[in-house]
């Protein structure tokens, strides 16, 4: 019995120990030798894996980051700068200044502007919505209103709202990944940079077409009448395929812009109300 | 045993209302709105300008390049705008808007009712007319006639199968044709089978169709190397694949044409268009049309311009019925709601149908049960259900190995799935996806 015992447990030392001696040998021989310091940027880094910087993840990312010779083209928009410079201080590298973004809707075409011509009653998925006809309105450039743009939103800052049938982008929660950009069949979502107290001016509208039709099908779309051209000091906008464009890093945010446009397509957002017109001030004087 | 490809299909209800109406001839509206593009291919260019007068049958769009087709007036008047407009695809193309003045036509269209039998061209020429002609594939696909018939080097044509099969429900323009207009039918075969310069062909027409068979097997005595096949009815033998596969048993592979197998298909549709553009000198400018629907008064097979409105359409069938819920282009199960009455008939409009609002409605959509009825329905033994969920959650490449592009939309599955899943709208978008990745991975 006792002997029993005893050679169970020797014979069971033994193996142990010859598998020891192999596996040492095995480890050493597979060893993969990983920079400590991806660990540490992954751990830096919101860990979101979002792939809003291109990559598959945060992971990804990291050893992208420990691989670079520059910071040039990475960047972290869930992070932003602090992360990237926290990022920057492990590599002992220098991070680009990257100005934040926001997605904004190049589209303001509520039922009451854009008037349905027909009604769908297909599957809710705006890629098949463009892929089967114009859509609802007669307009071939607008939003769709199926909302996969809020379905690809995995910082929940998007919402569809029932009334104007638009998506609506919270500019505290996105992050400007850009899943929503990609998910747009209609390419109407654009990153725009991200101004004092979320302060926009843009054209709210994506149409393409002639003023006369461009109008019928929804009042508030870009005619390209080039009147915004004009009233602009800054050279911020262009007009291109009649369709106005205004550039984020030359606008001063005058809003003379808006107030020229003569179909409400520029939109201001954020802004403290406008003072009232000058024209009371002028009745003192003359009395 | 009546003949009948051996995969899948469906059975859906006949609804024929129109097969006893004789083909009427609807009277030139005021005006007509032509799109450019009416076929598969690049689109035709505008060779007319605003202000111009036009006659019916002068060309008014020319095609560029080898797939493409031109465009011909069906009206006389003066063109008043060229512009884009909402066609019956639900998509903006350039259309060419012709107001009418009187009905004159080009004075080398012969306009006499004589059945002129005897062929002078020779297979170059004819092949050279119907590219003028602007013909293309009636049955509904548009592909351009000339170069069906222009077979490759190196290929080998032995047999010509005329499409007469008319399989999806409700429409009987076909139908109208085979029994109103069967000695030029068979006049058009003959001179199709002398550009192809085959001795053989075989005209396949479902056996729910007796009158029509009866009647082309009588008359086609009198024309050597043509026979009339009974099928058996089921839904998509009018499809290419499945009708070669049931009237001469060879199989086409995944991704090739009929020629492939010696094979070349053409529906009777153009056949007949062949015989006008050759025998008459006449360009492709009108059609016949099915306008029906179970609660229009008066359903009815026309002779419809290209560009008419199918608000006129309506209006000839005894008006819009007050429980229309949607308006079909094409057959109830291929074709596309139209999003607004004044979409213009185009060469490839067989059919106007106007559906009842409870019987366009869609289904509640259920979950997949895996009942597995699609993939019997499937007459390319695909699997559908696999087909959509690959499209649904973006898994093209995937999609594309399991062939998702040898789907042709013939609504099979859709049709036959018990929990009301939208199959074929998931297909469609996975197919275009995957032949855009396809193409743009070509161009690399």
């Amino acid at each position: 019995m006792s002997s029993t015992v005893i050679l169970t447990i020797i014979s069971l030392s033994v193996l142990a120990l010859v598998a020891a001696v192999i596996l040492y040998f095995v480890a050493q021989k597979f060893k993969v030798i990983e920079d400590p310091r991806i660990d540490e940027i992954q751990e830096a880094l919101p860990a979101a894996n979002c792939g809003g910087c291109g990559f598959a993840g945060c992971r990804n990312f990291a050893e992208a980051l420990v691989k670079a010779e520059t910071f040039e083209g990475l960047n972290c928009p869930v992070g932003g700068a602090p992360v990237m410079a926290e990022a920057a201080k492990i590599l002992g590298k220098e991070a680009p200044v990257t100005e934040p973004q926001v997605a904004v809707l190049l589209c303001n075409g509520t039922p009451d502007q854009r008037p349905s011509t027909s009604k769908y009653d297909g599957p809710q998925d705006c890629r098949i919505t463009n892929n089967l006809y114009i859509g609802e309105s007669d307009c071939s450039y607008g939003c769709l209103g199926n909302g996969d743009c809020v379905r690809a939103c995995t910082f929940d800052a998007m919402y569809m709202d029932q009334v104007t049938n638009l998506p609506v982008i919270s500019d505290e929660k996105c992050v400007a990944c850009g899943a929503c950009v990609k998910a747009c069949p209609r390419n109407i979502i654009e990153l725009r940079k991200k101004a004092k107290k979320d302060r926009k001016i843009y054209v709210a509208c994506s149409n393409c077409d002639k003023g006369g039709p461009a109008r019928k099908a929804c009042k508030v779309a870009c005619i390209g009448c080039n009147k915004c051209f004009k009233v602009c000091e800054f050279g911020a906008i262009t007009i291109e395929n009649n369709l106005a464009y205004i550039d984020a890093a030359k606008c001063t945010f005058c809003r003379k812009c808006v107030t020229e446009c003569p179909t409400n397509a520029i939109i201001e957002l954020n802004f403290p109300p406008r003072k009232p017109k000058v024209e009371v001030k002028e009745e003192v004087v003359n009395v | 045993m009546l003949k009948t490809f051996p995969a899948g299909g469906v059975h859906p209800p006949e609804n024929k209302l129109t097969a006893n109406i004789p083909i009427e001839y609807l009277p030139v509206p005021e005006s007509v709105t032509i799109p450019v593009s009416q076929h598969i291919g690049a689109p035709a260019v505008p060779v007319v300008n605003k202000g111009d007068t036009v006659k019916a049958g002068q060309l008014i769009a020319a095609g560029k390049g080898f797939v493409t087709a031109n465009i011909h007036s069906s009206v006389s008047g003066k063109v008043s705008r060229i512009d884009t407009i909402i066609d019956g695809t639900g998509f903006k193309q350039t259309s060419i808007a012709i107001d009418v003045e009187g009905d004159e036509w080009i004075e080398t269209i012969d306009r006499s009712k004589d059945i002129l039998k005897e062929i002078k061209l020779t297979p170059e020429e004819i092949t050279k007319r119907c590219l003028e002609s602007g013909i293309v594939g009636l049955g509904g696909a548009t592909f351009p006639s000339h170069v069906k018939l222009s077979v490759p080097t190196g290929k080998k044509c032995d047999i010509l199968i005329i499409n007469g099969v008319e399989c999806e429900p409700y429409l009987t323009s076909d139908h109208r044709l085979m029994l109103e207009r069967g000695e030029e039918l068979l006049t058009g075969i003959t001179i199709l089978m002398k550009a192809l310069k085959v001795e053989k062909a075989m005209v396949g027409i479902e056996n729910n169709k007796p009158d029509a068979l009866s009647h082309l097997t009588k008359l086609v005595s009198g024309f050597k190397g043509i026979s009339v096949i009974p099928l058996k009815v089921k839904y998509p033998q009018g499809a290419e694949k499945q009708l070669i596969k049931a009237l001469i048993n060879r199989e086409v592979p995944s991704g090739r044409l009929p020629l492939e197998v010696g094979a070349v298909v053409h529906n009777v549709g153009t056949a007949f268009a062949v015989y006008e553009a050759v025998q008459k000198n006449k360009p492709l400018f009108e059609r016949v049309v099915t306008v029906t629907g179970k609660s229009l008064t008066k359903p009815g097979n026309y002779v419809v311009r290209t560009g008419t409105p199918i608000r006129k359409l309506i209006e000839a069938a005894g008006g819009m019925p007050g429980d229309t819920g949607k308006i079909v282009n094409g057959g109830p199960m291929m074709g596309k709601a139209v999003n607004n009455i004044d979409v213009p008939v185009v060469k490839g409009m067989s059919g106007v149908i106007l559906f009842p609002e409870k019987e366009s409605s869609r289904q509640v959509v259920q979950p997949c049960i895996r009942c597995a009825k699609c993939v019997s329905a499937c007459a390319l033994n695909l699997e559908p259900y696999l087909l959509m969920t690959l499209s649904e959650k973006g898994m093209f490449e995937r999609a594309e190995a399991e062939r998702i592009t040898d789907c042709m939309e013939c609504g099979s599955c859709s049709y036959t799935c018990p929990a009301g899943r939208p199959l074929l709208d998931y297909i469609r978008l996975g197919k275009s996806t995957v032949i855009r990745m396809a193409r743009e991975r070509n161009l690399k």
